[in-house]
């Protein structure tokens, strides 16, 4: 599961009101090299979490990523190469997906997290 | 027994290894579900500008469906219900994104953020009850309400289905529209029984010029050029199986009536067998709590 995924997933939990950012927990991540896109980027900047992406990031040991960032940085290459690597690139292989208001654990294997809900939760 | 696969088990179920395998190993399936989900990314309608998009493909299976998407070069989440078809996509190494996720409980993104989503056979398993705690009504408006709110405004959502007769067709596309879609059903070659495919075109917010329905192909009676010559069951992913096959009509057997049975009876006198008085009981049906 790419970060780009985790930045779009909520928790889906019936009365849950904040599911987002589900907290990340690494067992195993892998780096995979995926083609480079600066179109694709800018256009999906205005819909990404900036904070919950730093986050995920640095969850995975990635940290070049800057603590702030505005669509003015969009032009700079080297900002869109680290962008581009933190949200295309890094892939939760095995671990979790954590609700952060119920606590419930989404477990994710080779890396696909099973968002399945048991019959209570939806 | 009925043959279409939403009759025969839960989609978790029926799709198991075996399936799943034998779904993905077919050309034929494989050249089918390639072309659906061309026509479904072409009326999808996203402008023509290059950028690639973040779309999503529900039910996307063993990701056959989103291949045509990474041709295209846009990039994808798929969910899928059924861990069987996600494994082997995952054998394929499909470039999007995978998650084992049920339509039917919503779809867990954030608001507006997916540019478009295009489902491939796969609606129709929402009308099914296959659990004591499903509701597909409840599930139907789960799934349109999720859908409604994670598409970004303008933004369409191409889902191709195999409604098993008109009354599924318009509680489909009932619960779309209660959840705020504009849009509705393009029919492909519709006077076709194999070829003829149905798409709801939906669109996310207020209805404009550019949720005007696209047509479908084949409406005027043009056929669909390259499959004609090839053999007609080839052209669909089964779609002979998935119709119902018409419940036989009880033949009534012919009741022998009254008239008959004191025929009858006056043949055994004459035979001098014991045969009980004719009286207004006589060839009487018998309560049916006897």
């Amino acid at each position: 599961m790419r970060l780009l995924t985790h930045n779009m997933l909520s928790c889906n939990i019936k009365g849950v009101t904040n599911g987002f950012p589900l907290r990340l927990e690494v067992e195993k991540f892998v780096e995979k090299e995926v083609d480079f896109s600066a179109e694709f980027l800018r256009n999906i900047f205005p819909k990404i979490e900036w904070k919950a992406l730093v986050d995920a990031a640095r969850s995975m040991g990635y940290a070049e990523l800057p603590d702030e960032a505005d669509s003015s940085m969009l032009d700079s290459d080297d900002f869109l190469k680290k962008f581009h690597h933190a949200l295309l690139e890094l892939h939760l292989e095995e671990g979790a997906l954590i609700c952060p208001e119920t606590g419930r654990r989404f477990p994710v294997n080779k890396g696909i997290p099973n968002m399945l809900l048991h019959e209570d939760e939806v | 027994m009925s043959s279409r696969p939403e009759l025969q088990a839960p989609p978790e179920i029926f799709y198991d290894d075996a399936e799943a395998r034998k779904y993905t190993s077919s050309s034929r399936i494989i050249e089918i579900q390639s072309k659906l989900s061309e026509r479904a990314l072409e009326l999808l309608a996203l402008p023509d500008d290059g950028v690639p998009r973040l779309l999503l493909d529900i039910g996307c299976g063993s990701g056959l469906s989103g291949e045509t998407l990474s041709e295209n070069g846009h990039r994808w989440i798929g969910l899928d219900i059924s861990q069987s078809m996600l494994n082997i996509a995952l054998e394929r190494e499909v470039e999007g994104d995978l998650m084992l996720s049920d339509m039917g409980q919503g779809l867990g993104f954030r608001p507006g953020v997916i540019d478009g989503a295009i489902s491939i056979s796969a609606v129709q398993w929402l009308c099914n009850a296959d659990k004591s705690s499903h509701n597909p009504r409840l599930r139907l408006k789960a799934f349109f309400g999720s859908l409604y709110r994670c598409l970004a405004r303008g933004a369409r959502a191409v889902l191709q289905v195999y409604p098993e007769n008109l009354a599924q067709r318009e509680l489909i596309l009932g619960f779309a529209m209660r959840a705020g879609f504009a849009g509705g059903v393009v029919v492909d070659y519709p006077h076709s029984s194999k070829s003829r495919k149905e798409y709801l075109v939906l669109t996310c917010g207020p209805p404009s010029l550019s949720t005007a329905l696209p047509s479908g192909k084949g409406e005027d009676g043009e056929t669909c050029s390259d499959d004609d010559s090839g053999d007609e069951d080839n052209q669909t992913v089964c779609i002979s199986d998935r119709h119902r096959p018409r419940k036989k009509l009880k033949t009534t057997k012919k009741v022998k009536g009254r008239e008959w049975v004191i025929k009858k009876k006056e043949q055994m006198r004459r035979k001098g067998n014991m045969v009980p008085p004719d009286t207004k009981y006589t060839a009487r049906k018998r309560k049916a709590r006897f």
